[in-house]
């Protein structure tokens, strides 16, 4: 049961969780999941978990990247920034092997790696909340969450009970507890619910970077929260994160750091403590800002 | 999150008096089950239950206009010819699942059939088995290949299977030759006596019986098992009652087939007794791809891809490989189903109207409750929807009524299929937009 025993590792930092999960039945205390210690490159900074550099897209005579250099370190939340049509969603495709780029390097643990499919992105411990959430509308919660990862019996037949089971496990924790049912069509499911749902179907696997396309925007206040407690908690057990807001209150009560997007160019790029609220609008909307919050430019 | 924040916000504080599991995954009686249900069908998923309905209607209006509609030897035809059609909307599901149309199973179905019965003409005198497989074989070659094309050439699988329609048309004016035809009622050829016996021979009554008891405490056994199993591990399940009365189903509906097909069906004075082979046969293939498709791998990745492509593709799904292989699956099934056309008739003719089974099998499957949309369907609307067809055309005949009439009837039937399957795709996609 390797979702709900990662479950019950993301739950293990509030003490509440806890007995909620004792009374799920996941049994065992949760172990806590050894810190990935990021190593040192040749620079001595640390080398990140995941490293684009030059990565270029377009679509026809749409430029959508050019030229992103992006990092994402282990154990840190990096926002990712820009306007609406800036290209946030078609780097996450990117990564995710949706959009394979035309040109450019990506570096999976300082290792060169080629991500050409979701398959791949899966492999090396990708998993993406999707902007438009990429659901099944026709299947149930627990069919979506399991989507292409179905668990078997004898390699042919589902596993239903299980994997019920694992997906009742996750939602748990993640508070999802306004659905009716687990086994509703998500054509059923309120704009809230169906996020819920993406969201608890990336962070179910083992994995170590996620990614979430603007996660909150259909959620309550309540569930917002609790996206943002998630956030914490997989970054605190070593995860990279990536998550893309335009709410820039999102942006800063969870994020490390920030990346700005402008017109398809990465044109910032620093530790959360480099920029505030009035630069970041700066390179949102013109790609500069005059001002800097603390002396640096990326 | 602290408690203050918890007694503030009415989802938390029922989050935090422990994680229970929502109420329907522990619903226990019928009515709680009926709520869920409603649930379902305003998500477009009305259930079997509209084409049961229609399927009664029409057995009834019949009866009552035609006493001699509920004879035996009625029904029992009645069910053979059905077969065909129940056989041929089975295969349509399968691409109709995908939002997928396949104009060619009439006539591939026709292959099917002048293969097998080809084999087994005195010049070839195949056994029966191999017949019937390189016919089967063939067909599943011929889904294949226009599933490759459509994928691999993006093309719409309506104009591939349109040039399918008139190819293997061709082919099998070429496979029929000059004669036009290959019979089949030869008592001599183990093979011939093999293929008609599908349809027109008869199992034993008392091994029917017996039959009938050991399929329905099978089927009883599994289902009470899986949902008691699910019902103790507090896992999503159906209430006991609604266990049990569908076990009570099976075995009314079972009964009330063996005990038709026991009855003395002949005009005269040698009895004619037992079910013809191909009911069972029928009941094979629906639990056959009842289980390829709701319960393996494949199945649920065809309802994947039927509701959402992208969101397939993206959970790593091969999108490909799945119509693939569903058009071979049709092309599979509508070879058998031109099988059972050879047996009912005693022989593959060129006189065939691929044409019009292709559309009785998209009407028959639509009626039965899939979706012409993609992502909704299950093999048992065949098997219902073939019956409704079957139902309306030998009750017009016996009526008297020509076949226009059968025709008109069939199409004023498919048009409410389709109205009821648009209303309800519109109802559940408006819901989402409200959502949104
Ligand atoms: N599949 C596609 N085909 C063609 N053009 C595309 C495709 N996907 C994205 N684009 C184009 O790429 C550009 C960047 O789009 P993208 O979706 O990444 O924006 P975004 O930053 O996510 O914006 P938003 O904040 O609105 O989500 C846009 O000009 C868009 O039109
Ligand atoms: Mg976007």
């Amino acid at each position: 049961m390797l979702g709900s025993e990662w479950m019950s590792r993301l739950a293990s930092n509030d003490p509440k969780d806890e007995v909620m999960e004792s009374m799920t039945g996941t049994v065992g205390l949760p172990e806590s999941r050894p810190q990935e210690k990021a190593r040192p490159d040749s620079a001595g900074g640390t080398e990140p978990l995941l490293k684009l550099r030059g990565v270029s897209k377009h679509f026809g005579a749409v430029q959508a990247l050019y030229m992103v250099d992006l990092d994402l370190p282990a154990g840190q939340v990096t926002a990712l920034c820009g306007d609406n049509g800036a290209g946030k969603s078609v780097l996450t495709k990117c990564i995710a092997g949706i959009h394979p780029p035309e040109t450019g390097e990506m570096h999976w643990e300082g290792r060169l790696v080629h991500i050409r499919t979701p398959r791949d992105a899966a492999h090396l411990g990708i998993e993406t909340v999707y902007q438009d959430l990429a659901l099944a509308d026709n299947l149930d919660i627990v069919q979506n969450m399991f989507l292409g990862r179905e668990r078997l019996s004898g390699g042919v037949f589902l596993n239903e009970d299980d994997m019920e089971r694992a997906a009742a496990t996750t939602l748990a924790s993640l508070k999802v507890t306004t659905v009716r049912s687990i086994r509703q069509p998500v054509a059923t499911l309120s704009g809230g619910q169906r996020q819920a749902v993406a969201v608890a179907k990336a962070v179910m696997w083992n994995s170590k970077l996620v990614i979430l396309d603007e996660p909150t925007a259909a959620l309550g206040v309540a569930q917002t929260k609790m996206v943002q407690d998630l956030v914490r908690r997989l970054k605190d057990h070593g995860l990279a994160v990536m998550i893309i807001s335009h709410n820039l209150n999102d942006v800063f009560a969870v994020a490390d750091r920030i990346a700005v997007l402008y017109l398809g160019r990465m044109v910032a790029q620093d530790s959360i403590s480099a920029f505030d609220r009035q630069n970041v609008v700066d390179y949102m909307t013109t790609g500069e800002s005059s001002r800097s919050a603390s002396g640096r430019r990326a | 999150m602290t408690d203050s924040q918890a007694a503030s916000d009415p989802t938390l504080a029922v989050t935090a008096a422990a994680a229970e599991l929502p109420p329907e995954l522990e619903a226990q009686s019928l009515g709680q089950y009926f709520r869920a249900w409603l649930v379902r069908v305003r998500s477009g998923d009305a259930g079997v239950l509209p084409v049961v309905a229609a399927l009664v209607l029409v057995l009834v209006a019949f009866s009552f206009l035609n006493p001699r509609f509920l004879i035996p030897y009625n029904l029992v035809n009645l069910f053979e010819q059905s077969a065909v059609f129940i056989v041929l909307a089975m295969a349509e599901g399968f691409v109709l699942l995908l939002g997928e149309i396949d104009l060619s199973v009439g006539y591939v179905a026709a292959i099917g059939g002048a293969v097998a019965a080809i084999l087994v003409q005195p010049a070839y005198n195949c056994p029966w088995w191999l017949a019937v497989g390189a016919a089967l074989g063939l067909c599943a070659a011929i889904g294949a290949l226009q599933g490759t094309i459509i994928t691999q050439l993006r093309l719409p699988s309506f104009v591939v299977t349109l040039a399918g329609y008139l190819s293997w048309y061709g082919l099998l004016l070429l496979f029929l030759g000059n004669s036009g035809q290959a019979p089949l009622n030869s008592d001599r050829i183990d093979g011939q006596v093999f293929i008609h016996g599908i349809v027109g021979s008869s199992s034993d009554p008392t091994m029917t019986w017996i039959g009938l008891v050991v399929v329905v405490v099978i089927f009883g056994a599994v289902l009470w098992l899986r949902d008691s199993g699910r019902r103790r591990s507090g896992l999503v399940a159906p209430p006991v009652g609604l266990t049990v009365l569908k076990i009570l189903l099976i075995a009314l509906a079972g009964f009330a087939v063996v005990y038709i097909c026991n009855m003395d069906r002949s005009f005269s004075a040698n009895p004619v007794v037992g079910m013809p082979w191909v009911i069972p046969l029928v009941i094979v293939v629906l639990l056959m791809w009842t289980v390829l498709l709701e319960q393996t791998w494949y199945g649920r990745h065809v309802y994947a891809v039927g509701g959402n492509p992208e969101a397939a593709r993206r959970a790593g799904i091969s999108v490909s490989r799945v119509r693939i292989i569903a058009f071979t699956l049709c092309s599979l099934t509508a070879g058998l189903g031109g099988i059972l056309y050879a047996s009912w008739l005693g022989a593959m003719t060129t006189n065939i109207n691929g044409g019009q089974y292709v559309l009785y099998a998209v009407a028959a499957a639509v009626i039965g409750g899939t979706s012409l949309f993609g992502g909704r369907g299950r093999a048992l609307h065949g098997l219902l929807g073939g019956l409704v067809i079957g139902a309306i055309n030998n009750g017009m005949f016996m009526l008297g009524f020509q076949l226009q009439w059968q025709l008109i009837a069939t199409g004023l039937v498919l048009l409410a299929a389709v109205t009821i399957d648009a209303l309800s795709r519109r109802s559940a996609t408006s819901g989402v937009l409200t959502h949104a």
